[in-house]
């Protein structure tokens, strides 16, 4: 009985965190878009795209090498070296551009996001903007969400861009494999629509959720140190694992019936 | 005389715990109102009550005879922008310097020029004393400072109500009277209404019109600054004179012997 009670309390403060997540979304999105906000939003773009470039950069060259050298041990036992190109940028462009890019922007912007905003609870920042009747929805999490949204698709094509280039210098350089196959080939499969676009729809799909998981953490933290960690540790936590099961879905859902 | 703000037979509790138990004042327009009580009764949170944070679970909070809690969102953000609330933390975004800080509110809800608002802003600083502390960022100022610069903010836009809360703490002498004068002058000069929050009964008691004791859920003394002093409910004598002479437990007693003296007279 008492077990019964326990898992009906745990759903119902589920069921309630998700309609103040929703409630936040409506109430940093659904308001009209303010012009005096357009700066406050290029601010944030510099600080969550921006500066998450060194470790998007890094990770997309060190990925794509290890993509070339793996795939390239495999394909040269059946003589087929050419097909390293696209290998290396359809995986990129498909899967590890948008996954990985998801899940480095969840820990490093995300939680920087969580912690951020659940600072500002802490100080009463938040309640002091409420009373200066500047709604903080609009002017704290609206632009927040916005960067991430515009900036994590941007960062994804960046990574699977130098992913290729570092997948070139693994696989042409090092190992010898033709540079004019591994690039005209690559040319040939790779398809706009089908891989580069649906890789840029999962971007802004993960974008808008690992954003949304780090700005309403944030938001919904208990106001001590001990709650905002606790939420920094959430975000990255549910943000990676909701990446990884969308991506599941997305992928079945756009390459599943071919 | 109009009470901007009138709360009537209010209730409200923190979860299971009552906080106010069918509570009724009133902030005439145009005065200081002073509201004092012992830490943790509940001060900070009537301030909350009044500017529609929280709302209570029985009762009324009228502002210019405007049920507050039952405003919707939109008319609750009108009517805060003619409010204004220092917050004890202070609060000011961490963000951005204390030029900017003062300036927020100003560039949200105002149209002023650049230059204009160069203005005010400055001016908001002198008379806080924090005209040099401009450039500098909330991280950098002491904690008497970052109030100050907070008050600052607070009267930027000459609100009608404004709601200080413990606007004196951590202040030293000089600045205490800094502030005291500038509260009576934004009374004065501005007509504004002010309620503050504090526990320096001296300072208060030079510049309030009317001042309210809060203990136990309920008021337990109202009336002028003369009305409270001679007040005579046991309660009030001792809030007041425990906070001048320093621990209640020292000093009750000897107030208790003081007053034997008239006493026996
Ligand atoms: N967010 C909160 N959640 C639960 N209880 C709270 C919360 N904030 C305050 N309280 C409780 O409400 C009571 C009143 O708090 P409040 O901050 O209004 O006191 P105060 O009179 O302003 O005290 P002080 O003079 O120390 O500032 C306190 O006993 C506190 O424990
Ligand atoms: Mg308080």
């Amino acid at each position: 009985m008492e077990w019964f009670a326990g898992i009906g309390r745990h759903s119902l403060g589920k069921l309630a965190a998700i309609g103040r997540a929703l409630f936040v979304l409506t109430g940093a999105l659904v308001a009209k878009p303010s012009l005096k906000h357009v700066p406050l939003t290029i601010k944030q773009i510099y600080v969550v795209g921006v500066q998450s470039l060194a470790i998007i950069i890094v990770s997309g060259a060190f990925i794509g090498m290890v993509l070339a050298l793996q795939a390239y041990t495999v394909l040269v036992d059946y003589g087929a070296e050419e097909s390293l190109g696209p290998m290396v940028a359809l995986s990129l462009l498909r899967e590890l551009g948008p996954v990985v890019t998801a899940l480095l922007f969840a820990g490093r912007a995300g939680s920087a996001l969580t912690a951020e905003i659940g600072l500002m609870k802490a100080t009463e920042q938040l309640t002091s903007l409420e009373m200066m009747a500047v709604d903080p929805l609009r002017r704290i999490i609206a632009p927040r969400l916005w960067a991430g949204i515009i900036s994590m698709p941007l960062l994804a094509l960046i990574f699977s861009a130098i992913g290729i280039l570092g997948g070139q210098a693994v696989g042409v350089d090092w190992l010898g494999v033709d540079a004019g196959s591994y690039w005209s080939v690559m040319q040939a499969a790779v398809d706009f629509d089908d891989d580069v676009m649906n890789g840029v729809i999962k971007s802004v799909v993960f974008a808008f959720v690992v954003t949304w998981i780090a700005v309403f953490k944030g938001y919904d933290s208990i106001p001590t140190s001990e709650g905002i960690s606790q939420a920094t540790t959430q975000t990255v936590v549910y943000a990676s694992l909701a990446v990884l099961g969308l991506d599941f879905i997305l992928t079945a859902l756009m390459f599943g019936t071919h | 005389m109009q009470d901007l703000v009138r709360i009537e037979n209010m209730s409200f509790s923190r979860g299971e715990r009552p906080i106010y138990h069918n509570i009724s004042l009133s902030i005439p327009q145009g005065k200081t109102t002073a509201i004092m009580g012992p830490s943790g009764i509940g001060k900070t949170t009537l301030l909350k009550l009044i500017g529609g944070q929280l709302r209570p679970q029985e009762g009324d909070i009228l502002y210019k005879n405007e049920s507050i809690p039952k405003m919707k969102r939109g008319r609750l953000f009108e009517v805060r922008q003619q409010m204004s609330m220092l917050f004890q933390s202070g609060a000011l975004f961490t963000d951005m310097t204390v030029f900017e800080n003062v300036a927020f509110p100003l560039r949200e809800h105002t149209k002023l020029s650049e230059s204009l608002i160069r203005a005010v802003v400055l001016m908001k600083l002198q008379s806080v004393g924090l005209r040099g502390a401009a450039q500098m960022m909330p991280s950098e100022l002491s904690g008497g400072m970052a109030r100050r610069a907070a008050l600052a903010r607070a009267i930027a836009l000459d609100p009608e109500l404004i709601m200080y809360d413990e606007p004196f703490a951590g202040q030293d002498p000089i600045s205490m009277g800094v502030i005291v004068k500038l509260i009576k002058e934004l009374n004065d000069a501005m007509n504004l209404t002010s309620v503050v929050v504090t526990h320096d009964v001296a300072e208060v008691m030079s510049i309030a019109d009317y001042v309210y004791i809060l203990a136990d859920k309920r008021v337990i003394g109202e009336g002028t600054p003369e009305q409270i002093r001679d007040h005579d409910s046991e309660l009030v004598q001792q809030f007041l004179c425990g906070q001048a002479d320093g621990p209640v437990p020292f000093h009750y007693p000897a107030k208790s012997l003081e007053q034997d003296f008239l006493g026996s007279r």
